[in-house]
């Protein structure tokens, strides 16, 4: 009989795993980059004609400029948090509307259940892109914020159904019985005992709710239909449109690949260590 | 409303679950079931039947956690499934329960202190946090365990054995007036499950708490209970003293059930292995008729047709079986 | 009836090797069977009575590891044998009907191709003829009915599909059936047919069974012999009625006394506080080798 309680364990196993720490640190760098690199060089560098267009990598320039006479490294380093922030807000709206709506359609059943089930069931099976193209062409997409809603809009889908299924069965676990005949109303049920029980995957989802509004930001971008604000999707999008590929210009198209890469990477790395976590095979580790 | 008698009282209750699938078929899981517990005797009321006799979806309807398809659940002459506020509450204060799996009956995310601290809580019971804290030691202690050894700990850090003996110890700190245990033993070792039901037994004598036993075990039933009810896919086949009924049999069910009861004896073995029932109840879903009718060694023309009523067979015992035509049928259900 | 010994077992010592800590799961245990004789292997939750059974049937893996011993049949050491020395064995005369009806049956197999399975598995040689014959004979004896070969093992109970595997597993007239736990999940009524037919079957083909199980009220119907383990030990063995007379080892008597009678009245207060003292003392007692304390009857006293 152990004498650990489960959290402990849990951590415990999350610091022995090495994709957890490379995912991790791939992240970091990235954030770190993007937070504080206005610290160290400048920005206004990344304003149209601030420099000559198109040179190459150099002391003065070390990722080169672009077709605006815009510096690289300062756009870059001023598009990355704006694409994260647009991920943090899809995801965190998608996640928050999927477990509002998961949780109330699996604990209250009925009627709205079905609706909600069937709505997710057919939303699932329409290619998001598509969905996207239509609801950014419809309205004109002016910030990040709205975008991030935009977004949100395919990111629910997918934790509103696992969320479901979780509490659909966590309503049915004996425990969920001694709270009702303890007296409680439904709401502390659903915040007080199943909640605490689902923190793990809503993590997980999370990530990938992130990933997901990212994904679809830059695919919105790409095709133009983006914020106006600068972001990495929008740097690919005008290197497409100022065709920097046939032109040689690498360091424009290249740079902000490489960093969506490690996002991405590192997103999943995240989410797949946190699934393992999740997985109730862990559950007795004491 | 005359004030009634009755704690608690099952009517006619009913419940028909459709298969999803297939249009056409549903089960009747509890067919017409009617019993009651008196307020004023605190009694053990076993309710016995084998998977697929429905006592489980019984437990639930009593509890609160499934609408019945027609009849009802009188508590204190209330309808559980109508009544609300101050009426509601006290069902839930007054109506308590031990699961069969200790191990599921635990939020794992909580110590298991939680299973005390939320009901004290939401019930007044305790003036304030040290008096909560006595409260909790001296239950723990009525179920013989040691609260340092216990308190504090997470679900999965103790044995079955203790885990369910702390949701007794909850049963004792809310003094219910029923305690429902549902399989309560079944999940635990043969050679400790006489400390649970000693428990039970202690709950009944020195605090009053009637039970609703339900299990699948005739001999412990036999041991802790005064009254029981055999089930047989829904229906009520028997009823009665649980010393008669298991001493005694008289429906062919119950009769097949006790024979095949294994004595821990060598030189006790089972009789007559002409008796040995190989056919399995069948899938008919039967509207009308008794259900054991494919079963049964004295099957008549009558039992297709009709559904038994319950005959008087003792004088503390009632069989719904067609043989007994000649006695009178039980009108009071009450226990 | 003379008896001979048909499975001898010596000195078994079977632990698990996991990563912070090692499980002795069976330690050192040693015991014969007769031929011709019911066998039953008795012990609660822990006690190593399933790993002795997956062990003699060579079906113990990483992180379990058979430490020591030997175990023989029919003069050979089957722990030493190759593995398809040992596959031909294993069902030919060795029998195993696993704990919970779902184990030894194909989920997606018909019950008729699961016995077609075994025979070509093991001989190969019959005409289609002789063996639906042969499954025909074998399903009258567990009372079962022809219209059953054409079903899955889900649209059967539990106790019919366990009735499917006391078929298949006399298929091959093995001289040795292992029966774990068969009516586990089994209500009484089945659980009294099945076991019913077992012992029938085991009459007819005249061959040896161990039942191991839990409930000492069924080992007391149907058992010659019983061994009792606790915490991996064989605490005592003998003819059971010489058991149930006299159990000698204080967790024999612990277990003879936990089931409740269906016949008469006990004082249950009474039984629990003898059960709690008897749980303390076998906690804190070491457990001794087995003697012979009388002609047949060894305890660990």
């Amino acid at each position: 009989m152990s004498s650990t309680p489960r959290i402990e364990s849990k951590f415990n196993m999350l610091t022995r795993t090495p994709s957890l720490w490379l995912g991790l640190i791939l992240l970091t760098v990235v954030i770190l980059t993007a937070v504080f690199g206005g610290l160290f060089y400048d920005l206004d560098l990344q304003k149209a004609f601030s420099s000559s267009p198109n040179l190459p990598p150099s002391q003065a320039h070390p990722l080169g400029t672009q077709a605006e006479g815009r510096d690289m490294m300062a756009l870059l380093i001023v598009a990355t948090p704006a694409t994260l922030l647009i991920g943090l807000i899809g995801g965190s709206v998608g996640v928050l509307i999927g477990t509002i709506l998961g949780m109330s359609s699996a604990y209250f059943g009925g009627t709205f259940d079905t609706l909600i089930r069937n709505l997710v069931d057919v939303g699932l099976t329409i290619p998001p892109l598509a969905l996207l193209i239509m609801i950014a062409a419809s309205f004109n997409v002016v910030e990040i914020g709205m975008m991030g809603l935009v977004v949100a809009l395919t990111s629910w889908m997918y934790p509103t159904r696992v969320i479901r299924s979780q509490v659909l069965s966590l309503r049915e676990r004996t425990f969920t019985h001694i709270a009702r005949l303890s007296g409680v109303s439904h709401l502390y049920i659903i915040f007080v005992e199943l909640m605490p029980n689902l923190f793990s995957i809503l993590a997980a989802l999370f990530v990938n709710a992130v990933s997901v509004a990212i994904l679809a930001s830059i695919g919105l971008e790409v095709l133009g239909l983006g914020s106006q604000t600068q972001t990495l999707g929008r740097v690919i999008y005008y290197s497409i449109y100022y065709a920097a590929m046939w032109r040689g210009l690498w360091w424009w198209w290249l740079p902000p690949i490489l960093i969506l890469i490690a996002i991405f990477m590192g997103m999943f790395l995240l989410s797949t260590t946190l699934d393992e976590i999740t997985n109730p095979r862990w559950k007795r580790a004491g | 409303m005359t004030p009634n008698n009755q704690l608690i009282e099952v009517r006619n209750l009913t419940r028909v679950f459709k298969s999803s699938g297939n249009r056409h078929s549903q089960n009747t899981a509890v067919d017409d079931a009617s019993f009651s517990l008196r307020q004023d005797q605190s009694i053990t009321l076993t309710i016995a039947g084998e998977s697929g006799s429905g006592k489980s979806t019984l437990c639930m309807m009593m509890l609160g956690f499934l609408k019945p398809t027609s009849g009802n659940v009188l508590y204190k002459g209330n309808d559980i499934y109508e009544i609300k506020g101050v009426n509601f509450s006290n069902y839930r204060r007054e109506v308590q329960a031990v699961f069969q799996d200790p191990f599921q009956a635990f939020n794992p995310f909580y110590k298991i202190d939680h299973v005390f601290t939320v009901p004290m809580h939401r019930f007044n019971i305790a003036r304030n946090k040290l008096d909560a804290r006595r409260l909790i030691e001296e239950a723990l202690e009525k179920v013989l365990l040691d609260p340092s050894n216990i308190l504090g700990k997470y679900p999965h850090q103790l044995s079955g054995g203790q885990l369910q003996r702390i949701m007794l110890a909850r049963a004792f700190l809310l003094k219910p007036k029923i305690l429902v245990a549902d399989e309560a033993v079944s999940m635990i070792d043969a050679s400790l499950r006489a400390i649970i039901l000693d428990l039970m037994v202690d709950l009944k004598t020195e605090y009053g708490v009637s039970q609703l036993y339900i299990t699948h075990d005739l001999s412990t039933a036999l041991q802790i209970s005064e009254k029981i009810l055999i089930l047989y896919r829904g229906s009520i086949v028997e009823r009665g003293s649980t010393k008669d009924v298991i001493q005694n049999p008289q429906h062919p069910y119950t009769k097949l059930l006790i024979s095949s009861i294994p004595l821990p004896d060598p030189d006790k073995k089972w009789k007559n292995e002409a008796g040995v029932d190989f056919k399995e109840s069948s899938d008919i879903s039967d509207k009308s008729g008794c259900k054991f009718y494919n079963r049964c060694p004295f099957a008549m023309d009558v039992c297709i047709s009709s559904h038994p009523p319950t005959y008087q067979v003792g004088i503390d015992q009632g069989a719904a079986c067609f043989l007994y035509d000649d006695n009178e049928i039980i009108s009071d259900i009450s226990i | 009836m003379n008896q001979i010994s048909l499975l001898s077992v010596d000195g078994v010592r079977i632990s698990y090797y996991l990563p912070n800590r090692t499980i002795r799961a069976v330690n050192g245990v040693s015991f014969e069977i007769m031929s011709n004789e019911v066998f039953g292997l008795v012990g609660e939750s822990g006690s190593g009575k399933s790993t002795l059974s997956m062990g003699i049937l060579r079906l113990i893996s990483p992180p379990g590891k058979v430490d020591t011993g030997t175990i023989y049949y029919k003069d050979q050491n089957i722990l030493l044998l190759g593995d398809e020395e040992f596959r031909q064995l294993r069902w030919k005369d060795l029998a195993y009907i696993p704990q919970g009806s779902m184990g030894a049956l194909n989920p997606v197999m018909k019950v008729r191709d699961q016995f077609y399975d075994v025979e070509w598995d093991h001989n190969g040689s019959k005409s289609r003829k002789e063996i639906d014959e042969r499954i025909m004979d074998l399903l009258t004896k567990v009372h079962l009915a022809a219209n059953i070969l054409d079903k899955y093992p889900h649209e059967l109970s539990g106790g019919m599909k366990q009735r499917v595997c006391i078929a298949l597993s006399m298929y091959l007239e093995p001289k040795i059936i292992i029966a774990d736990e068969p009516t586990s999940a089994l209500d009484v009524i089945t659980q009294r047919a099945v076991i019913a037919t077992l012992l029938e079957a085991r009459q007819r083909l005249k061959a040896s069974m161990i039942l191991i199980g839990h409930d000492m009220a069924i080992q007391a119907q149907v058992a010659d012999r019983i061994a009792i383990m606790y915490n991996g030990y064989i605490v005592e063995i003998g003819k059971t009625k010489d058991i149930f007379n006299d159990p000698l080892h204080l967790y024999s008597q612990h277990l003879i006394s936990s089931v409740p009678s269906i016949q008469h009245k006990q004082n249950i207060h009474e039984i629990a506080l003898a059960g709690l003292k008897r749980s303390t003392s076998l906690r804190q007692t070491d457990i001794p080798k087995l003697t012979e304390v009388k002609p047949g009857h060894f305890a660990a006293i």
